[in-house]
């Protein structure tokens, strides 16, 4: 049987891909607010949560109930359809950029070879076809985090709030700006925009972009600081410093929506560091068997997100713009053109 | 199942468009025009331009609107009771009923010839379309290609120059 050429297995795989990618990413924001709390509390030699259930395990869903059941209040000066739609706006780019992140080999069911890729399929021949833009797609996602934010700030009608949208949009753009041209070095070695065959072009532990060339290399932490800075992750969360801003975008925000930005913020994270392993880290590659492989590096990037929360101080508003403006562009513009001339003078 | 799909895309893309001009309220305006940006996405992956679709929603939907909504949030311009007066509807409908009747000379004067470029599905499968964009920038379009980035970095440094009069 075939729906528009392609066999029906093709079409259960791809549900079955978007359930298995939805549930760990649902089940690793959730556990990764539990890990966070856990791990900041360690490290300024506190406990962190202990009383919902053994080793206070069950406290996230403890605490996902008592959001649930909270009063939810909409202020009355509030623009209702935009106070309603924030939420959302900035939950569903957090988790749709999964659909092109390669997160194991392709292996076979029945004859058939499935890739472990939402957005991707492997025809009779066995080759694996994917969206050929899969990195431009993820960068158009990251652009679109943003607007959340940002109608959150402007909907909720309090000064607040309005500040942290402001900052937040005019941080967001600088930032993107860097982490798009640290990418570029990306494409300069794997010559192609296909997640799929940029993962494949990195087996063993030195075909990992990051280790591929020195300018690479910096390329790499470069992105995943200005990752950090885009989604609002200490210690660039300026849009929500609450010494100053109450809480910033999210200050009228309660309930279950006031949830939605907090797993917001987590799926970005997952995504972010998803995004890094697949582009710089070398994807499911490793001793591992590929799914194992691709979750442990993510984990490790997350274990390091907290590690930095845990450790370093909040950014002054103009300190964020001059790193980000007269240090990360000129530096990454910088190892393009490095990179270039590594390429052709040792690698070709 | 094509056609279904085009049209509902379509039939958005109209909606939202209306929805652009017809918004009191300014946010809502953008957020409307942001969705019509998305629905011309859609429809440059349904013409196999996937990589016209991204640059569509990072450079439009992810860059300039964002600055637009940027500079609604600074001024913080809230709901205009807009001034309809009689000449504004005039002109309005004068203008509309001008570019109607262009849009009609315009079809049923031209025809299509049918002339097929060497760019067709097989060249996009084989070679993929960012590839092909790349080479006829770099190739055929060179010169309208560095124009263009002289002309944004002229507008740049303008931009810093009227903004800070002291540098």
């Amino acid at each position: 049987m075939e729906i528009m050429g392609l066999p029906l297995i093709y079409y259960g795989a791809m549900i079955l891909k978007v359930l298995l990618a939805f549930v760990f990413v649902l089940l690793t924001v959730a556990y990764a607010t539990y890990a966070e709390r856990k791990i900041i509390g360690h490290m300024q030699v506190r406990i962190g949560p202990n009383r919902t259930g053994p080793m206070g395990l069950l406290q996230p869903i403890a605490d996902g109930i008592k959001l649930f059941f909270k009063e939810e209040i909409i202020p009355a000066q509030a623009s209702k359809f935009a106070f309603v739609l924030a939420p959302l706006v900035a939950l569903i780019p957090a988790f749709i950029s999964f659909a092109v992140i390669p997160f194991g080999d392709t292996f076979e069911i029945a004859g058939y070879k499935v890739p472990l890729q939402i957005a991707a399929y492997a025809d009779q021949a066995g080759k694996v076809f994917d969206l050929n833009i899969g990195v431009l797609y993820i960068l158009a996602m990251a652009s679109l985090g943003v607007y959340g934010i940002v109608l959150a700030g402007w909907s909720s009608n309090s000064k607040y709030s309005l500040l942290g949208g402001l900052r937040a949009s005019a941080q967001m753009i600088s930032y993107e700006l860097a982490a798009g041209l640290a990418i570029v070095c990306v494409f300069m070695v794997s010559e192609s925009l296909s997640l799929q065959q940029i993962v494949s072009d990195q087996g063993g532990l030195f075909g990992w972009y990051i280790f591929r060339t020195p300018f690479t290399f910096v390329a790499g932490i470069i992105f995943f600081i200005c990752s950090l800075a885009e989604i609002n992750r200490t210690p660039f969360d300026l849009p929500e410093a609450e010494t100053e801003l109450v809480s910033g975008f999210c200050t009228e925000y309660s309930s279950m929506k006031y949830a939605m930005f907090f797993m917001a913020e987590y799926a970005n994270m997952v995504t972010v560091c998803a995004v890094t392993t697949t582009l710089f880290l070398g994807g499911w590659h490793g001793p591992l068997p590929p799914v194992l492989n691709f979750i442990a590096k993510v984990y490790i990037l997350m274990f390091v997100c907290m590690w930095v929360r845990a450790t370093y101080p909040r950014y002054r508003y103009d300190q964020l713009m001059k790193l980000g403006w007269k240090v990360f562009l000129p530096t990454t513009l910088f190892l393009i053109v490095g990179n270039a001339f590594w390429i052709t003078l040792f690698q070709k | 199942m094509e056609t279904l799909f085009f049209s509902i895309v379509a039939a958005v893309a109209i909606l939202m468009s209306i929805l652009v001009i017809r918004c009191k309220n300014p946010i809502n305006s953008a957020l409307s025009l942001i969705m019509t940006f998305f629905c011309l996405a859609t429809l440059y992956v349904m013409l196999e331009a996937p990589f016209m679709a991204a640059i569509q929603v990072i450079v439009y939907a992810g860059a300039i609107m964002v600055l637009i909504v940027f500079v609604i949030m600074l001024l913080n311009i809230r709901t205009e009771s807009g001034r309809r007066t009689q000449h504004a509807l005039f002109l309005g409908a004068a203008t509309g009923l001008f570019l109607l009747f262009q849009t009609w000379y315009l079809l049923s004067r031209s025809s299509l010839t049918g002339t097929k470029g060497p760019i067709d599905s097989a060249a996009l499968a084989r070679f993929g379309h960012t590839e092909l964009i790349g080479q006829s920038l770099f190739t055929e379009f060179l010169l309208p290609f560095e124009i263009t980035s002289i002309l944004l970095l002229v507008a740049i440094v303008g931009a810093v120059v009227l903004a800070k009069k002291k540098l």
